[in-house]
């Protein structure tokens, strides 16, 4: 697994050096050089944070109160922790953020999506609870956070179906 | 080698739907292995998707999003026949991408 | 009759390697009983259902698994076996040439009962046989190779359903009855049969997790279980039961794991291939 990734990277970086296949090689330029910039802005501190609270404040520098306008779709009981499908949506206007956090997790925020305009204000994914847990999502609408929430429980089995 | 990144995008009137799914290990650095040794943390730090050269979507990740990470999200502006580009770097510091057709 | 009293003994013992009269085994009759019994305990599930395990007992199941079937985790597998089954072997043939039609869309006709061999022979057994044949290594039956594999041979055949024959040759008839046997003999610390918990309580919670029935249980192999992380042969489901009842697993192809996917897969004749499949 690990090889394949530093194989492709090597294979990418090559990419970039090779000057004749010079359109090729700028465009991937210019893609490493704005992706470098994002990557740089992987916000460390706020997957660190222990409460929902303290993710907010790292990542948004807010706090969020809940609304009806943030739609939470989970389960009520994961069928299995490791993979928890999970969607959020907001009829919010403006929303330029949305994020997931686990309040049991060892790390409240799972995730973070960056939403441009002009990109709909929903996301699907599948995150891993350590245990039983309140979901919560942050939609940042109009420079303000709105929450909502929903518990799924998380059973452990270990004899299989 | 296959790509790690495999998409789905596709355009129904003004709107675009990406699904991706990324062939990843997403270790969360929590689990121990047979040994009892705890298997280091190894997860995409970052997704973006750009359409047309524009980021429409980033993702920033931790470790908690699943083994064989899923995402899906829609924007409006693409249409058939347009590129779609996916990068992702891990907290490894590897990194893949491919550029797939909007359907 | 002397004779007769003998035979259902030996029928009944934990390990009959007697020889079994042929007119006392009838899978055609098995199968009717297996399939009414299924319908009737599950009334509200559509026959071809049952292929989909726990995810046709739980509502709530049912709903998560249809979200992860949208962009199925064994799709990497898939296109895995694809590679493997056209990668040249070092004398040149591939993987696919072993099989019949190139081993697309056939994987509804195993297991089958090779007379000249006088076994059964498994997918998994099959594939394995292609590679020592080629001067190849063969594959662990419980690792990721295998399982590519076999999911990419099961995605040919979805919607196929389960066409297992029992020629009228005792060796296959006794086969069969040896895999039945196999399944409904209790074993392990735990004392379970594989009867016990799909049979006797498919739909039901064992440790919180919902137990399938016994009926197309085989349909979705191998399958990207969350649990493990990854993707599952046969072989690995069956040893790690039989390391959840706290017995001692058999050696993967077995002639009793073979048998009772003999007799699963016969028991599931009509029903389509869904695998590669994903479960919690």
């Amino acid at each position: 697994m690990n090889t394949s990734h530093h194989f492709s990277r090597r294979r990418f970086l090559a990419l970039t050096a090779l000057a004749g296949a010079v359109a090729v090689g700028m465009d991937a330029l210019r893609a490493v050089a704005a992706f470098a910039a994002d990557a740089a802005g992987w916000p460390a501190d706020a997957f660190k944070q222990k409460s929902e609270a303290d993710a907010a404040k790292t990542l948004y520098g807010k706090t969020f109160e809940p609304s009806d306008k943030v739609k939470l779709d989970a389960p009520e009981i994961a069928e299995n922790g490791a993979v928890v499908p999970i969607s959020v949506s907001s009829t919010l206007p403006n929303v330029t953020s949305i994020s997931i956090m686990v309040k049991e997790n060892p790390y409240v925020l799972a995730a973070s999506y960056k939403i441009p305009e002009g990109t709909s204000a929903a996301v699907s994914n599948r995150l891993k609870m350590a245990k039983t847990s309140q979901v919560v999502a942050v939609v940042e609408s109009g420079g303000k956070l709105y929450s909502a929430s929903k518990e799924v429980k998380v059973t452990v089995g270990g004899c299989g179906g | 080698m296959a790509s790690s990144i495999r998409v789905r995008a596709t355009a129904s009137g003004e709107t675009t739907e990406v699904q991706a799914l990324i062939q990843h290990p997403m270790d969360s650095g929590f689990v121990k292995n047979a040994k009892g040794e705890l298997v280091p943390a190894h997860h995409i730090e970052t997704v973006q998707f750009e359409a047309n050269g524009k980021v429409v979507f980033t993702a920033l990740w931790g470790p908690a999003v699943s083994k064989d990470p899923y995402v899906k999200f829609s924007f409006k502006g693409g249409k058939k026949g347009d590129d779609l580009k996916i990068s992702w770097v891990d907290n490894k510091g590897a990194s893949d991408s491919m550029t797939a057709k909007i359907q | 009759m002397f004779r007769k009293i003998l035979i259902s003994v030996a029928c009944c013992a934990i390990f009959a390697n007697s020889a079994l009269a042929a007119d006392s085994i009838n899978p055609e009759q098995d199968f009717k009983a297996f399939r009414q019994f299924f319908q009737s305990k599950f009334p509200k599930i559509k026959l071809d259902d049952f292929v989909n395990g726990p995810y046709s007992v739980d509502e709530g199941l049912h709903k998560q698994w249809l979200q992860k079937e949208e962009f199925p985790p064994y799709d990497f597998a898939v296109d895995k076996g694809k590679e493997l089954m056209a990668k040249p072997f070092a004398n040149g043939k591939t993987m696919a040439d072993c099989f019949p039609n190139k081993g697309i869309g056939i994987r509804q006709d195993y297991p089958y009962f090779d007379a000249k061999e006088g076994k059964v022979i498994t997918l998994e057994l099959a594939v394995n046989r292609c590679l020592e044949q080629n001067g190849e290594k063969p594959y662990s039956y419980t690792g990721d190779d295998m399982a590519s594999v076999t999911a990419y041979m099961a995605f040919t055949s979805r919607g196929k359903p389960f066409d297992i024959k029992i020629p009228n040759d005792p060796r296959a008839l006794a086969a069969y009855e040896h895999g039945k046997q196999y399944f409904y003999q209790r074993r392990g610390q735990l004392n379970f049969s594989c009867a016990s918990c799909h049979v006797q309580s498919p739909g039901e919670l064992i440790r919180s997790e919902r137990l399938a029935p016994a009926l197309g249980i085989l349909n979705a192999m191998p399958i990207y279980r969350s649990e493990w992380g990854g993707m599952g042969t046969i072989s690995r489901r069956f040893t790690s039961c039989n390391s959840q009842v706290r017995g001692v697993p058999l050696k993967p192809q077995d002639a009793e794991y073979r048998d009772v996917e003999y007799y699963l897969s016969y028991m599931a004749n009509g029903l389509p291939i869904s695998g590669p499949g994903a479960r919690p």
